[in-house]
């Protein structure tokens, strides 16, 4: 019933616009408006032109100061202050450009509107003002691409050597992580060691893998720079920590590699945004399947002092999982005992 | 090879009154070759453009089935059901199919609408119009064209019901994703309808875009050298270049997607573990595909883009009766834009975990492109400088492409920035930029080409009162609908979630994400004014005047009215450019291409009276070689 009344409403309301369409059609015709290069739109058309922009780069101007808070994401890294300040250089040109270009756009059409009077400037080509509008912007460009490669450099560029090295590892849906235990460094890895137990594939039969833990949560230490081996299990997936201003794919086949240096412990993050449940995220950031949208990896940031306990408190993988000492080679099971501290 | 059709159309042109007879020939066509399977320019275009009005109401409806996701998530969607059965689950989208809503979105937008329906439109229907040519070079092919794009369309749409759902892996279909039905239901069925779909979409493309350049070539009319093309032409023609250079290697990457898919290839899957199993494929690199993929991928964008900066050239100039600035400038430009398009390509992968040397390489080439695309800004902005400007809805939409051409390209200066784009990659910033500077332009190009040759191509005109209201509701909401999207990308959001409520750093926004849906849903509502004004008036329509526009190019001098062959005596010769409005000295305000020098001594400009003596040379040349034919 309902329905059926909010159809026949409809129906009516399209019947009633058609019909004023009908009159004013004819409304025109009569008056032999049709005729004309222009009508009295023509000055309509310019005003509401104006008005528009006007109204818009106002909007823009007050949306984009009052909600900074919102849409800005507070600043976690060492090389996000770089990125940062790029950003904010890139956005203060091309507003510049963006408003300078919409109300020259909005002057010359209001002003030069049609007139039966006036006849437009028969202006072809300057070469000078050709010149000059191309090598403006291709200085400022090249200021630009030139900061930014910098940066790019940098960022890209290897890690300390004292860098902590952490192992990421995406998978369909969700992400895990592995650190190299006492040693310092990382076992090997092989998907076709992959089963219910080992789901990340870790190359017993590399020494350096026996002490490796694989924690609940991802600790990472503050001040120190850690690089992220980047690995994925099944599709393509992406490391995306807003907060670190850090992103990279995580790919199957070919492992990458991020580095960054986080500045703020989870804690001081917490006070500095009164928000006592505010924790770093991972994100995936590649559309990867089903549950693309709830791939979510909390990262702690801790005091150096307090990683280091962190770090001491886990237990290897082998030690938590003793039952798969069985798979591994024989002459390594008496070493894996002891470096994965099955045996004191 | 020549038909001999063609040769007797060749002969036509040389006896003078022949073709007329030859053309009225051709009209008893029956209503399947007329309308169907027609060789005929003009009805192949028009076959473009209401398929690609077709696929564009697909694709917008498809995004307003996410923007009610995305803008209202607690909605109760069980009203759906009948049209979407098993894909609304409890009330709600199905997360897979919420992905292979984007996806299809992305899909049907960037190649059936903007690509099909934008440059197939116009460059069948104006090429040979505006290069006073009887056809395209090869009609049959031409023909071809169209039925491989009808044929794609068909695969395409066939895989939208299926049980598994279409494609879900995101327009780009990144394998291991898209090469692992394990991964998505999407990527069973779906995806080899997706890739047969799109083989058979390359094949169209390509036979257009040969005739188009073949056509350009060797089918202008006397007179017509390439100085004094319309800078639509040059569109069209550095668009079909692109097209064919490109295109090949989609097909090139498509076709080893098939093999890894249904052969047990390697060439993208290596060390992978899914569904239990690790899979036996070793050596290959996800990142090849993406190479091959955006190899096309960026050139893409400027096939989209570029004939709908050819379209507005020509309707600004027009509309701001003055010449466009910079004529040499903008095919300089047009040209710079075509070449640097090929090799920037990776900057859609600065992340993916190349080497990040090459990232700096396509960095550095990525912002070059922003220098011609700013020449071509200024020129349109000059162009408008002291014009008598007349805001028909074509000169509306134009004027508002180039608003959106500024908006969208200038945050391209982010993301080609590889030092920004590692926050900014795939979030909703890229979302904005995309569809205001690909999307939303060229969408409002081909709007502004509809309305300029509705009265060409129908013979009758579109009501104007409708076309306002349709360019300020559709214009408004566009930017309602994507600069809000800027700030979701500032702050983190990533692009093809189904919902942000997993992730503590996205919980904000609600109210900006329901404004954008409200915004789409009216931007979308708002199109519907255009379909009824454009089916109303090929029917009801004012019948059109022959040059309703007092424009210069050469197809408002054709026959109104569908004649084969396009004019029913001689072509017309060329003596000018087509940009002579408001010339100092002249009575009218504008001269078309087709009145000679000699005729004009009030405005010629000194170097063009030196032109008047090589026209009547000309002329006697060409009687000459009629006589010549004749013995």
């Amino acid at each position: 019933m309902f329905d059926s009344l909010i159809i026949l409403s409809g129906i009516l309301i399209i019947a009633i616009l058609f019909t004023l369409f009908r009159v004013g059609t004819l409304v025109n015709v009569v008056r032999n408006r049709d005729k004309k290069p222009v009508t009295g739109s023509n000055k309509v058309n310019a005003t509401l032109l104006a008005l528009f922009v006007i109204g818009g780069l106002a909007l823009f101007f007050y949306y984009s100061s009052a909600y900074y808070d919102e849409y800005t994401l507070p600043l976690a890294s060492e090389h996000g202050i770089h990125t940062d300040r790029l950003f904010w250089w890139t956005m203060g040109v091309t507003v510049a450009a963006f408003v300078i270009t919409h109300i020259v756009l909005i002057a010359f059409a209001y002003k030069y509107r049609y007139a039966e009077t006036q006849k437009a400037t028969f202006f072809p080509d300057n070469t000078k003002l050709e010149v000059i509008w191309t090598i403006i912007p291709a200085i400022v460009l090249a200021t630009l691409i030139f900061s930014g490669l910098a940066t790019w450099t940098d960022i890209t560029g290897p890690a300390p050597d004292d860098a902590e090295v952490i192992e990421v590892y995406g998978f369909q849906f969700g992400w895990k992580s592995r650190y190299p235990g006492n040693d310092g460094e990382l076992g090997g890895f092989d998907f076709r060691k992959i089963d219910a137990v080992n789901d990340m594939g870790i190359d017993f039969s590399d020494e350096a893998a026996l002490d490796d833990f694989v924690p609940i949560e991802m600790h990472v230490p503050k001040g120190k720079a850690v690089e992220l081996k980047i690995r994925a299990k099944d599709v393509i997936h992406s490391v995306f920590i807003p907060h670190f201003r850090a992103q990279m794919n995580a790919v199957p086949g070919m492992p990458t590699r991020f580095w960054f240096t986080a500045t703020k412990t989870t804690e001081e993050m917490r006070a500095e945004l009164d928000n006592p449940e505010f924790n770093y995220e991972l994100v995936c950031n590649k559309i990867c399947g089903k549950a693309h949208f709830a791939m979510r990896y909390v990262i702690v940031v801790d005091e150096p002092e307090d990683y280091e306990k962190w770090k001491a408190e886990q237990t290897a993988w082998l030690k938590n999982n003793p039952d798969y000492l069985s798979k591994l080679p024989s002459e390594l099971k008496e070493l894996a005992m002891l470096k994965s501290g099955i045996s004191e | 090879m020549e038909t001999v059709e063609e040769i007797k159309r060749r002969e036509g042109e040389v006896h003078h009154g022949d073709y007329s007879e030859h053309a009225h020939d051709d009209h008893h066509g029956n209503f399947w070759t007329t309308y169907v399977f027609s060789q005929d320019h003009k009805m192949i275009g028009k076959q473009f453009l209401i398929t690609g009005i077709f696929w564009a109401i697909i694709g917008g409806a498809l995004s307003i089935l996410f923007r009610l996701q995305l803008g209202f998530p607690d909605m109760d969607l069980t009203w759906l059901q009948p049209i979407l059965g098993e894909w609304i689950v409890d009330g709600k989208l199905d997360q897979e199919f919420y992905l292979a809503l984007v996806t299809m979105h992305g899909t049907i937008m960037v190649f059936f609408v903007l690509t099909a329906g934008l440059s197939g439109t116009f460059s069948n229907y104006l090429i040979p119009l505006q290069i006073g040519a009887r056809d395209m070079a090869s009609g049959f092919m031409n023909m071809l064209s169209y039925w491989f794009f009808f044929a794609s369309g068909v695969v395409m749409f066939i895989s939208l019901f299926l049980d598994t759902g279409p494609a879900g892996g995101g327009w780009t279909v990144y394998p291991p994703l898209s090469a692992l039905p394990q991964a998505i239901s999407g990527s069973g069925m779906g995806m080899t309808l997706w890739l047969v779909s799109m083989s058979l979409f390359i094949v169209s493309s390509l036979l257009g875009g040969i005739n188009y350049i073949t056509t350009v070539i060797n089918l202008r009319t006397k007179g017509l050298s390439f100085s004094k093309l319309p800078l639509t032409i040059w569109a069209f023609f550095i668009t079909a270049i692109i097209g064919l250079l490109s295109f090949p290697v989609l097909f090139a990457a498509a076709l080893l997607l098939i093999f890894d898919r249904s052969f047990g290839t390697s060439f993208y899957l290596s060390d992978i573990y899914i569904g239990g199993e690790a899979l036996p494929n070793i050596g290959g690199s996800p990142i090849l595909y993406q190479h091959l993929f955006w190899f096309l991928g960026h050139p893409e964008v400027y096939i989209v883009l570029l004939p709908a900066l050819g379209i507005t050239s020509e309707i600004i100039s027009t509309n701001s009766r003055k010449p466009i600035f910079g004529y040499k400038a903008m095919i300089l430009s047009m040209v710079a834009i075509a070449f640097l398009s090929f090799i920037v390509w990776a900057h859609h992968m600065f992340v993916s975990g190349m080497n990040p040397f090459l990232g700096s390489i396509f960095m550095l080439l990525t912002l070059i492109i922003a220098v011609p695309s700013g020449v071509k800004v200024f020129n349109y902005l000059t162009t408008l400088w002291k014009g008598n400007i007349r805001f028909t809805p074509a000169m509306l939409f134009s004027i508002g492409l180039v608003s959106f051409f500024i908006s969208g390209g200038l945050t391209g200066i982010f993301l080609g920035n590889s030092a920004i784009d590692i926050t900014l990659h795939d979030t909703y910033f890229v979302v904005a930029h995309f569809h205001l500077v690909m999307g939303s332009a060229s969408f409002f190009g081909l709007l502004a080409g509809v309305y300029h040759w509705f009265p060409k191509m129908f013979g009758r005109m579109m009501d104007e009162r409708l076309g306002y209201v349709h360019f300020w509701l559709t214009f408004v909401g566009v930017y309602f609908v994507f600069f809000p999207l800027h700030y979701i990308g500032i702050a983190g959001f990533p692009r093809r979630y189904y919902s942000f409520t997993s992730f503590d750093a996205f919980q904000g926004f609600a109210d900006l994400n329901m404004f954008v849906s409200i915004a789409a849903i009216i931007t979308f509502a708002a199109q519907f004014l255009f379909l009824f004004n454009f089916f109303y008036s090929i029917y009801r329509g004012r019948k059109a005047p022959q040059n309703p526009w007092d424009s210069n190019t050469l197809e408002w001098t054709a026959d109104k009215g569908s004649v084969h062959g396009n004019w029913s005596g001689d072509l017309p010769t060329v003596y000018r450019w087509p940009y002579d409005y408001s010339k100092p000295g002249s009575e009218s305000d504008f001269i078309p291409q087709t009145v000679p020098y000699s005729e004009t001594p009030e405005s010629n400009l000194p170097e063009e009276n030196m032109l008047v003596k090589l026209e009547s040379e000309d002329k006697e040349g060409a009687s000459s070689v009629v006589n010549e034919t004749k013995v």
